[in-house]
């Protein structure tokens, strides 16, 4: 622990910190440009020299290591001179088009000119100008701009694992680029934008649309997947302008995918803003009074058995516990959130919940995935794989598809085959995951909506079982408590599926599941079908029943529904979510539902009355309490509860075909990002000509 | 002056047969058994004793340097690397080496990776050297023919290999850490210190960078005993060196000497004396382009060694003297420089970056006298700002010739300001300041 003083400060920092993080530890602010915590240390933008007694000239504190005895000064005559130097030297061949860039007000060259720039150049030279460079539809440039801290290559190349972007010439004409000018061939992309100190990598799709200072900011959380990214929510009114992370260690580090980050312009298309009530074979704008008419008079005559409900991949919990709590009162057993129809939910909740969590990818040292292909279904899952991966090295099998997933692994097989031998060890991988003292397997959606779903279900649970990835809690030979490990983990897609679960949105006794649902709905068996934003299911197979459409896009289920319900997105309403991981996260409303449009839970209510069956929850605390009374689980807000162990999934013999993830494309996976012209954008970009590759179809 | 016994380069001029051959004629590969008989440290000792300066420019104890190199080999080997990009301009001593003495270097590669317990020597040497780098590998191929080196090394039970690797031209490369990247077949860019090679170098081993010149007097000092190396030149400037005399002089070459001599003895006796006799001298390069000029007042008396010319605030850094005689338009020989700076920055840090394109626009100025006074004030503080805050020393090396061209020949430049605002002539011939 070396001990230094910092500007009269006298701190003690662990062993390997750097001068710059003594600086700060010390209370000292050290202007810096390329330095970044979660990249590695490239010390080319020279902002942060500060003066270390005996040195020779000033250092670069970001990566000067930090020594007992130093002295250092970060405003002294020699270090302000310094820094004072640099900025000069950055601001040069810098446009100062501040005006008209997107950066404005949230530049860290701006703010630091504030500090370290003099009031006027000295500079009367011509301007470098360089050519803007295309790097896809979601990064916008002017390169004219950049100040080459690099940041961008270095997320690039060691968080996203792509190897697209770089500098090329040298001195003076240095230029960051993509080399061939081609979209950054990563879901992480767009996080360069962020990492951008200056104006140089900005938003596509947000130029020159706002700035900082009029958006109103929300702490959120998104549903564009499982995992549960923590994002800000920048809204202008009642338009969501963009989406930016948050910080969760624990999730999403500070990154999120540019599904997560682009999909909201889809808020604003396609939207559902007013009821509608199919008359005479067409859909047509109806009061809210004439909506609930309609329904009720249909579930007059019908039997509870009769009436089904699904809910959909966005649901928020509360959403969802409103509709259970109808569909119980009206009698039906009859419903699902499993769209995809995922053979899960039937055991301790340990089979359902990716038990390892992600921090705790960091801890494993052998990784199984089963069906999953992570880089598509959860991004930031498989950039913690990556991190892990990097950092010193784990052996990582892959059973399913083989696509590049940023890291080196073996592929083991495609299908349940390899499945069934490594679980009953003949196969070589099999002999790793004994050595490992924390193995991990992740089975994805890919492997469990199957039709022999439970039976790979068992034989995961039968690898884990096997190869140790269970452990209890101990005490250890001096008495410490040794913390258990579960390495068996799902990989959900669906936002709204843990969620689902854990709340038992599930069929009742004698009820039907998804796919009885949709079969009984073509048969005539199920005569009401409540779709709670469920577009994932065959539409087309419902057959006669009435269906019910409550969400907030005009997307696939709409158009077949019989009354449609126009609900809140996620941005819209307050919501509680579970991710992938059984973390319970609170999702805060940043602007409003459009037009006639209600918050879910708040329709579902007002309904129930309509047919003499009112819930017991007039306000959203009412409905947590009596949420959270029936399922203890929700109340933990941000809290990771180590589920317990138990039997799950029922053996049987596993089909021969190979495990395919659900994801096809990655930009479109739901309503909201099958709304948005960015995502289009990038399927057409990024997906179309890959697959036009793959089949042979491109030219 | 170095008499002819004490020469390390006998075949510097291409006088005698560079082959293996040739080489043990002038007693290269002599005994190199016996010397890799010495322990490691011995030998280190040795080279520490004989006061061995770095060849290469900077001007580091060799044998210190080497001496940091970890005492055992754990897990990876340790590599020497040597530094043959060699593009300092004016300097043109390791081509002459490669050219007509390359065993001397293949040897001191052999005898050097032994001291510090490497398993190969890679020579990195620089692209456009492509006949040097074809004679060099005939000596390597030579030597392995021979037994010399690869397994079982002279027959000294010690296995080595020995590399060549091409550059593809770029000045930045011949600094020690971007040499590494290059070597790697990364983009040539300095690297952060530390840690050092030493700790940490080519692919992540231990390393140790040295110049050709420093490699190759290694056998002789051990041959001949560090007493004898030591005894030659000044204390702590000791030893022979090899001058490379260019520009305004009757007869450019290069020649060994001891270190120590006056540049006036250097310049008469080797080069044929300055082209219009002594007094038509103007200024003095005395080690490559990128140390600050000497004016004639310096150049009448100064000694030719590191500590000398550090002591009027100049380097010995190649030892590449260039001479300029009063014919020279001083400005713009400068300028030439800053532009050579500008293009070769490697572009990674922002002071070198920047500022060597603004040093470069702003001589250009100066050179038609297209300025105001106080700019000269500006560019000198632009150079500080540049010196001392970059990752490698290529900043320094790009402000220290204008620092010295402003210190001895600020009236020369303000006189072009001035004539050029009177519309006078702006390019008559330079005249020292003094």
């Amino acid at each position: 622990m070396p001990k230094l003083t910092v500007d009269g400060v006298e701190v003690e920092v662990p062993a390997g910190s750097t001068l710059l993080q003594a600086c700060e530890a010390a209370g000292a602010e050290v202007p810096r440009f390329c330095y970044h915590d979660r990249l590695s240390i490239a010390g080319n933008c020279r902002m942060c020299l500060v003066e270390v007694e005996k040195a020779p000239k000033p250092v670069a504190s970001c990566a000067f290591p930090a020594g007992d005895g130093q002295v250092v000064h970060t405003k002294s005559e020699l270090a302000r001179k310094a820094q004072k130097g640099t900025m000069e030297f950055l601001l040069i061949n810098h446009p100062l088009d501040c005006p008209i860039c997107d950066q404005g007000g949230e530049c860290d060259l701006q703010d630091q000119a504030m500090g370290y720039g003099f009031h006027s150049s000295r500079y009367d030279e011509n301007k470098r100008a360089v050519t803007d460079k295309h790097m896809g539809p979601l990064v916008k440039t002017i390169m004219t701009r950049c100040i080459h801290c690099t940041r961008c290559v270095r997320f690039s190349t060691e968080i996203a694992g792509v190897t697209d972007m770089g500098m090329l010439n040298r001195g003076e004409n240095a230029e960051i680029t993509t080399y061939l000018e081609k979209a950054i061939d990563s879901e992480l992309s767009a996080n360069v934008i962020d990492l951008c100190p200056v104006g140089a990598l900005t938003s596509k799709p947000y130029a020159f649309v706002a700035r900082p200072w009029e958006l109103k900011k929300t702490e959120s959380i998104d549903v564009m997947d499982a995992v549960g990214s923590n994002i800000r929510v920048d809204t202008r009114g009642s338009e969501v302008l963009r989406v930016l992370p948050r910080l969760h260690e624990d999730i999403n580090e500070e990154w999120i995918s540019d599904k997560t980050r682009y999909a909201c312009d889809g808020l604003k298309h396609q939207r559902l803003d007013k009821p509608f009530v199919r008359k005479d074979g067409t859909l047509q704008p109806a009061s809210w009074a004439e909506a609930f008419t309609a329904i009720a008079a249909k579930l007059k005559d019908t039997a509870g058995t009769k009436i089904a409900a699904i809910a959909g991949d966005t649901a928020d919990v509360e959403a969802m516990y409103a509709l259970k709590s109808l569909m119980a009162r009206l009698g039906s057993p009859n419903l699902d959130c499993r769209q995809d129809g995922a053979k899960i939910g039937d055991g301790p909740r340990a089979s359902w919940v990716f038990n390892t969590t992600i921090a705790g990818i960091e801890d494993a040292d052998a990784l199984l995935l089963v069906g999953t292909n992570p880089r598509w279904e959860a991004s930031l899952v498989n950039a913690r794989i990556r991190k892990r991966w990097l950092r010193d090295g784990f052996p990582i099998g892959v059973i399913g598809e083989k696509r590049d997933l940023t890291y080196d692994y073996d592929h083991l097989g495609a299908g349940p085959e390899t499945l069934a031998q490594v679980a009953d060890g003949s196969h070589a991988f099999a002999e790793i995951l004994k050595g490992a003292s924390k193995p991990m397997i992740v089975v994805g959606m890919g492997a469990l909506t199957r039709a022999d779903g439970a039976a790979v279900l068992a034989t995961c649970r039968a690898i884990a079982e096997t190869y140790g990835m269970i452990q209890d809690a101990a005490t250890g030979e001096d008495g410490e408590t040794v913390p258990g490990w579960n390495g068996f983990n799902v990989q959900h897609t669906a936002a709204a599926r843990v969620g689902g679960l854990d709340m038992g949105f599930l069929p009742g006794k004698g009820g039907r599941d998804v796919a009885g649902i949709v079969e009984g709905a073509g048969s005539g068996a199920i005569e009401v079908v409540w779709l709670l934003g469920a577009d994932e299911i065959d539409i087309g197979a419902l057959g006669k029943a009435f269906v019910i459409y409550q969400g907030h896009h005009g997307d696939r289920a709409a158009h077949r529904a019989d009354v449609i319900l126009p609900g809140a997105a996620y941005t819209e309403k307050d919501g509680l979510y579970v991710n992938t991981e059984g973390r319970v996260q609170m999702a805060m409303a940043a602007s409003f539902p459009p037009g006639d449009a209600r918050i879910d839970w708040t329709i579902l209510r007002a309904f129930s009355a309509e047919v003499g069956q009112t819930l017991p929850f007039d306000s959203l605390e009412a409905l947590r309490r009596a949420l959270m009374a029936e399922h203890p689980s929700f109340a933990a807000i941000d809290t990771i509860e180590p589920a317990a162990w138990g039997a799950f999934g029922t053996a049987g013999t596993m089909d021969g075909a190979g495990f395919a993830s659900p994801i096809e494309n990655f930009y479109m996976t739901d309503p909201i990002s099958r709304a948005s012209k960015t995502m289009a954008a990038c399927t057409e970009e990024l997906v179309l000509p890959k697959r036009a590759a793959m089949t042979g179809t491109d030219g | 002056m170095l008499k002819d016994n004490d020469r390390i380069f006998t075949n510097l001029y291409g006088w005698f047969d560079w082959t293996l051959a040739g080489a043990r004629k002038r007693g290269d590969w002599s005994n190199t058994k016996e010397l890799l008989q010495m322990s490691p440290e011995d030998i280190v000792e040795v080279m520490k004793a004989s006061g061995l300066r770095g060849r290469g420019g900077a001007g580091f104890p060799t044998g210190l340097k080497w001496s940091f190199m970890p005492k055992e080999v754990k897990e990876k080997p340790h590599y020497l690397v040597v530094n043959a990009d060699e593009s300092e301009p004016g300097t043109c001593k390791d081509r002459e080496i490669m050219r007509h003495d390359p065993h001397k270097l293949v040897e001191g590669c052999l005898v050097a990776g032994y001291a510090m317990r490497a398993s190969a020597a890679y020579i990195y040497i620089r692209g456009e050297f492509y006949n040097e780098a074809q004679r060099l590998q005939a000596a390597i191929d030579q030597a392995y023919d021979a037994g010399l080196i690869g397994k079982n090394a002279c027959g000294s039970g010690y296995d080595f290999e020995v590399y060549l690797h091409r550059g593809a031209g770029a000045y930045i490369c011949g600094e020690e850490t971007a040499l590494l990247e290059s070597l790697e077949g990364k983009k040539g860019q300095p690297r952060l210190k530390p840690p050092f090679p030493a700790g940490v170098g080519l692919y992540g081993c231990p390393t140790t960078v040295n110049n050709v010149e420093s490699i190759a007097v290694a056998p002789t000092i051990l041959r001949r005993g560090a007493e004898w190396f030591a005894g030659l030149g000044r204390p702590k400037n000791t030893g022979p060196k090899i001058f490379s005399i260019s520009g305004h002089v009757n007869n450019p070459c290069n020649v060994e000497e001891e270190l120590g001599i006056p540049l006036r003895e250097l310049i008469d006796k080797h080069a044929g004396g300055v082209i219009g006799g002594w007094d038509n001298l103007l200024a003095v390069i005395p080690g490559g382009a990128s140390v600050p000029l000497l004016p004639k007042s310096t150049c009448d008396e100064i000694l030719m060694d590191f500590d000398s010319l550090r002591d009027v605030r100049s380097g010995l850094g190649t030892a590449a003297v260039i001479v300029m005689n009063k014919q020279t338009d001083v400005v713009k020989a400068i300028a030439r420089l800053s532009y050579f700076y500008k293009h070769e920055s490697c572009g990674q840090c922002t002071p070198c970056r920047e500022g060597t394109g603004w040093m470069w626009r702003v001589m250009e100025r100066m050179v038609r006298g297209e300025a105001d006074e106080d700019e000269i004030d500006v560019l000198e503080e632009v150079t500080r700002q540049v010196e001392g805050h970059t990752i490698c020393a290529l900043g320094d090396a790009a402000a220290w010739p204008i620092q010295g061209l402003i210190r001895h020949f600020r009236p020369e430049m303000e006189r072009r300001m001035v004539a050029r605002r009177a519309g006078q002539p702006v390019f008559p011939t330079a005249q020292a300041a003094e």
